[in-house]
């Protein structure tokens, strides 16, 4: 895998870690593949049962664990499952951006997104934008072999 | 007796009533005449007035609704009649033939692809095509595929034959036969909704033109699932359309065709369809021609209010007569401004028909042959008094079948229909329900054993995965000691297949890679349980839908994807621990918190369905608002109702009354309530497991409107009841609607205030045919059935005059001056009464009531409901319950039926010998716990605590705040977890270890797992 993980090099195709809540997003996932919307194999998606579950640890785990991207995904704002889980996790938000940034990752390395059960082409979008985005910037700087 | 009931009817009343009847003990039979369950509701994409994705809440009561140990589903099945009397009917039922094996189908969907015959898909309204051999949709429960043999090549000519072919599992039978079957229950719950009005009949409106489409067809091309993948182009070219016209009443409010009431819901899903036709395409101009619009329900008119200010959708004051075709073919409508009287022209690039609801040929058949007696309408006849009870004793009816009515009050209205009938057999309550047994569970040996099952899906994943690959993959992987591929993982001969392997193997995870847990975890779980493992120790690895199904040309990269996929399962499975549902005890008694006509219904069914009830009334007597009524609309006496329920209430000796009392504490939650109820200077202590709060709402005194309150002839439609009751001297009378409602200030609709407007009209005119009576308003919302009273009042005479919001009556001495939208003028009316007709507002110890059960307050003051459409009376607190003018403004009829839906909700847990708790709930390490109460603030459901704790750590001893999280009140979503800010919170199922063995194995190998525990560093 590391072999080709240099930009453009072979269809170089970066590895997004997507956390998806069980009721929305993750649903948002299942209907794209219902309606068969096609994006590019980047995405490993981490359910979740609400995006409040989302803890900044697992965000910065997923970067140190040498993912290009991290998608932060949830039901729309009045949505969640659990009443205002997503308006946390809004917050939780905020405060990622900064420290991702402090970390010196580019802002197309993390996204916020809410897609809803039935939003399965807003998904595969989704994915294939960042994707798209990600290609431009290259690899994550932060190698996975650099972290104990 | 018998304890079963059937429910006729599988749309989202039907499915209410099923799941209420059978949560409450009975077996229930739901009779579904399409293939699948779900109604209308499954066809639209949005709902009104949040927009919430309809299928994304309809779903899991699908779901839930098919895997129901007491539901049998009896879908693609009519009932031809009904007979025998409560407690004993037999119901005949015609089982018409699918053609396929329900219980072989996986709905895999291999046949639908072969299939060559392509028909019009009614589940895309006629849209697209479908095959002869189908499943509805996606999400259709049962997921099995029916022949349509009106259309199968097969079938009508004996050639074809494909979907047999490919058919994996040998489910298709061209030989079955139709099968009339007769079932014996105790009663029956009729649900069978309606039919979209067929706007052909009306061919002014040339529904003949590809682009006038109705309003049902554009729902389905505005949904992502729908034809166009929610994209609004026009039928006839495939283009973008930049002018819609909506045209409303579309077979509503129509005495020439004999559609004299108002279908209740148009108005606002017109503007629901303008608003998500809108966001898909900002450019898009909209207008709404409408005879009045009718946004009556709670934050109706606050959204038709957003749909004009922020959405810029034009509603026009109209009723075109006609759609014009151009010589072009294109189209336009000529109107009659109704607020200006000039005659316009507007072209149009499609015509949207807001069409109504007709009585579901269903209906009539099944009240015809079983002896049901209908409304003038067409509709389930019915009383005010007993929105639900039918003419004939034991039948009850809910939804539009009983009358045009919106999502919440059909779901309302079912859970009514199923409290009576579950009344009626209470004596038989349990009686024929079966409880699933399961062996013990093998005790967990340390090390993890994994079992990985990688399903082809038929061709589903496999022609795309290489699912062998996959297979010898996984055999690589740390803890893996069993893997296996499966044709249908889902299949019944697969889960003998997992069962096995984890006997023979001694395993102690499983991990399924195939479809998605959203449906099928459930499935897994259970087949775990079977073999003696905890269902938690299961995960499915979702290859399909975000595999296979999406990478479908990349089937190199798919199968490395797929890999990864079933690799970052198996490493979360390896921290995976026994999580058990706690059982705790309830108490089986009730409470209801107010004595109007909502309380004392409430209580009534509660008790009837055989539980003990505490009704809490703060007034001497009961009654509530009922007491100021003089009339019904439909002229009976208020004063008769309530005698007639008081003394129900009087008689059953499970129902205590406390008047004059007040609840001053409650504590505990679902199952284990503590109230403290104060009256007459005496505190008494109640237990109670469920709560119904049905406090009611209250006049408002318009103080300064309109002179009232210096001018004594200036009154509240609530005095002229009583007036109206004594004798009214008053000879010309002018009532003013929305007198302190649509404005600013008020944003909502008083919903009642039409109608009881338009019944004192009556009134005045029945009594005194030479009486003058105007009534000013903006629209008249005299929605549903009572559309009539509007007309009756026009026939008697009363004058119905239309003002502009901005440009208000002026009462005088003796006139009221009135700007005349249609004439364009002023006039004035000589008046010797003035009555404003106020809106309902919030009861005043709304804002007491809902802290004592941590229920939360709408922005207007009134109870906010767990969800708006599915869970109308219910708190998404468990446990607590409400109804009638309580949660918004509402009729009588409706309140009741609230009342009634409310009692059969508190039922599904009053009826229980104990309570589940979820099992993936967070726990606390005290240890690590530094009592910041962070937890507490974030939890929305009050399940963790700070309490008082004992930490010794080196030999001191000290107390110290501890978080608990009672786990009966925890839901898992786990935020806290997320938020605590020493890590001391474990999400079980989700925890940090589970979620980080997944990432950590998203990319490379995962690294040699070892479970062992954290150390602990002090100890509680
Ligand atoms: S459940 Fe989706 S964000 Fe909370």
């Amino acid at each position: 895998m590391s072999a080709d993980a240099k930009p453009d090099a072979g269809g170089w195709e970066p590895k997004i870690v997507a956390f998806c809540c069980n009721w929305c997003s993750y649903g948002g996932a299942d209907s794209a593949g219902m309606g068969r919307f096609q994006q590019p194999p980047s995405a490993r998606i981490i359910r979740v049962m609400c995006s409040g579950r989302i803890d900044p640890i697992h965000v910065f785990n997923a970067f140190l664990e040498g993912a290009d991207a991290v998608l932060v995904t949830g039901c729309h704002i009045g949505d969640c499952h659990y009443v205002n889980g997503n308006d946390k996790t809004k917050i939780k938000y905020k405060f990622l951006e900064h420290v991702v940034h402090e970390l010196g990752l580019e802002k197309e390395r993390l996204y916020l997104n809410w897609i809803s059960a039935s939003e399965g082409e807003k998904f595969a979008n989704f994915i294939r934008d960042v994707t798209e985005e990600v290609k431009k910037i290259g690899p994550s700087p932060l190698k996975p072999e650099g972290v104990a | 007796m018998k304890g079963s009931v059937a429910v006729v009817g599988g749309g989202v009343a039907g499915i209410q009533a099923a799941l209420d009847l059978a949560d409450n003990g009975f077996k229930t039979y739901l009779i579904e005449s399409k293939p699948s369950i779900g109604g209308t509701m499954s066809q639209l994409d949005k709902t009104f007035p949040t927009n919430d994705c309809a299928m994304c809440i309809l779903s899991p009561k699908l779901v839930e609704t098919g895997r129901h140990p007491n539901i049998e589903l009896l879908s693609y099945s009519d009932v031809k009649s009904i007979t025998g009397e409560a407690g004993d009917f037999r119901v005949k039922v015609l089982r018409k033939a699918r053609y396929v094996d329900e219980a072989k189908c996986t709905g895999c969907g291999n046949c639908t692809e072969k299939c060559p015959k392509k028909v019009d898909d009614d589940y895309n309204a006629g849209m697209s095509k479908r095959k002869a051999i189908y499943i509805p949709f996606a999400q259709a429960i049962p997921r099995v595929a029916t022949i349509d043999a009106a259309n199968c090549i097969y079938l009508t000519k004996g050639k074809c034959g494909n979907c047999k072919k490919v058919c994996g599992v040998e489910a298709v039978d061209y030989e079955a036969k139709d099968e009339e079957i007769e079932l014996n229950v105790g009663s029956v719950v009729i649900a069978t909704g309606f039919k979209p009005f067929d706007p052909s009949v009306l061919t002014n409106y040339r529904f003949d033109h590809p682009d006038v489409i109705t309003s049902l067809q554009l729902e389905r091309l505005l949904s992502a699932s729908g034809p166009t993948q929610g994209h609004v182009t026009k039928p006839s070219n495939g283009e973008v359309p930049k002018k819609i016209g909506f045209i409303q009443c579309v077979g509503s409010r129509n005495p020439r065709i004999s559609r004299k009431y108002c279908s209740s819901v148009c108005c606002m899903y017109a503007t629901k369809e303008a608003i998500i036709a809108k966001e898909h395409d900002p450019e898009l101009d909209i207008t709404i021609f409408n005879i009045d619009i009718r946004a009556f329900g709670k934050n109706f008119e606050e959204f038709y209010n957003r749909a004009q200010r922020e959405y810029g959708i034009k509603y026009t004051n109209s009723r075109p007569p006609e759609v014009i075709v151009g010589a072009d073919n294109t189209l336009s409508v000529k109107y009659e401004d109704f607020n200006t009287g000039e005659l316009k022209s507007q072209g149009l690039d499609m015509v949207i028909l807001s069409i109504g609801l007709d009585p579901s040929d269903s209906t009539r058949t099944i009240a015809e042959s079983s002896g049901i007696a209908l409304d003038e309408f067409g509709n389930i006849a019915t009383s005010i008094e007993a929105p639900v009870e039918t003419s004939v004793s034991g039948i009850y009816v809910c939804g539009v079948a009983q009358g045009p009515k919106d999502i919440p009050d059909t779901v309302a209205q079912a859970s009514a229909a199923a409290s009576k009938a579950a009344a009626l057999l209470s004596g038989e309550r349990g009686t024929l329900i079966k409880e699933r047994e399961f062996p013990d569970e093998k005790t967990l040996s340390s090390e993890p054993r994994t079992g990985v099952f990688v399903c082809h899906c038929g061709i589903n994943i496999g022609s795309v995965v290489n699912v062998p690959g996959v297979v010898e993959y996984a055999k690589t992987l740390p803890n893996v000691t069993y893997a296996q591929e499966l044709l249908y993982a889902c299949s019944s001969d697969s889960q003998e297949a997992i069962k096995q392997a984890i006997s023979g193997n001694n395993l102690n995870r499983v991990v399924v890679a195939s479809c998605t847990p959203r449906t099928h975890e459930p499935l897994f779980q259970n087949t775990c349980r079977e073999a003696g493992l905890n269902p938690y120790l299961f995960e499915l690895a979702n290859i399909r839908e975000h595999c296979s199904w999406v990478h479908m040309k990349e089937k190199d990269k798919a199968t490395e994807k797929a890999k990864s996929i079933v690799r970052m399962a198996v490493a979360k499975s390896a921290f995976f621990q026994p999580l058990y549902k706690q059982k705790v005890s309830l108490i089986n008694k009730a409470m209801v918190i107010g004595g109007g006509v909502a309380g004392m219904t409430a209580a009534l069914d509660i008790a009837n369905n055989g539980y003990e009830v505490t009704l809490v009334e703060k007034e001497k007597e009961l009654g509530g608002m009922l007491k100021d009524m003089t009339e019904m609309h439909d002229g009976k006496k208020p004063s008769e109702i309530i005698s007639d329920l008081a003394r129900q209430i009087h008689d059953n000796n499970k129902i205590t009354v406390m008047n004059e009392a007040k609840l001053v504490d409650v504590e505990g939650h679902l199952g284990n309530f503590k109230g403290t109820v104060l009256s007459g200077g005496q505190e008494t202590h109640l237990d109670f497991g469920a709560a119904v709060i049905a406090t009611g709402a209250r006049n408002l005194e318009p103080a300064g409107l309109f002179g009232y309150g210096s001018n004594s002839r200036v009154v509240t439609q609530a005095q002229l009841e009583k007036m109206l009751a004594e004798n009214l001297s008053a000879n010309n009378i002018t009532m003013i609607q929305c007198a302190g409602a649509r404005n600013p200030e008020r944003e909502y609709c008083g919903r009642t205030c039409c109608v009881d407007a338009v019944k004192n009209a009556i009134r005045i005119k029945k009594a005194n045919s030479k009486a003058n009576v105007f009534v000013l308003y903006r629209d008249i919302r005299t929605y549903g059935v009572t559309e009539k009273l509007y007309e009756t009042a026009r026939e008697l005479g009363v004058l119905f005059i239309q003002y502009d919001k901005d440009a208000p009556p002026q009462v005088q001495d003796s006139a009221v001056v009135v700007h005349d939208v249609m004439l364009n003028e002023d006039i004035e009316i000589e008046t010797d009464l003035v009555v404003l007709s106020t809106p309902l507002i919030s009861g005043e110890d709304n804002s007491g009531i809902n802290q004592l059960f941590k229920v939360p307050l709408d922005k207007n003051g009134f109870f906010l409901e767990a969800h708006p459409k599915l869970r109308p009376v219910e708190f998404a607190t468990d446990g607590v319950f409400l109804c009638g003018s309580a949660q918004a403004p509402k009729l009588m009829e409706e309140a009741i039926s609230q009342a009634s839906a409310a009692a059969s909700r508190a039922c599904t847990i009053l009826s229980r010998d104990f309570i589940e708790t979820e099992a993936m709930v967070s726990i606390v390490n005290e240890a690590k716990c530094i009592g910041c109460g962070t937890c507490v603030t974030v939890c929305p459901y009050n399940a963790p605590a700070l309490e008082e704790a004992t930490v010794t750590a080196e030999e001191v001893s000290y107390t110290a705040k501890k978080s608990r999280i009672n786990p009966a009140a925890c839901k898992g979503c786990g935020s806290c977890a997320a938020a605590c800010p020493s890590g001391a919170i474990t999400a079980q199922h989700f925890s940090r270890k589970e979620i980080g063995e997944a990432i950590d194995a998203f990319e490379q190998g995962i690294k040699s797992i070892a479970v062992n525990e954290k150390v602990v560093e002090v100890t509680v």
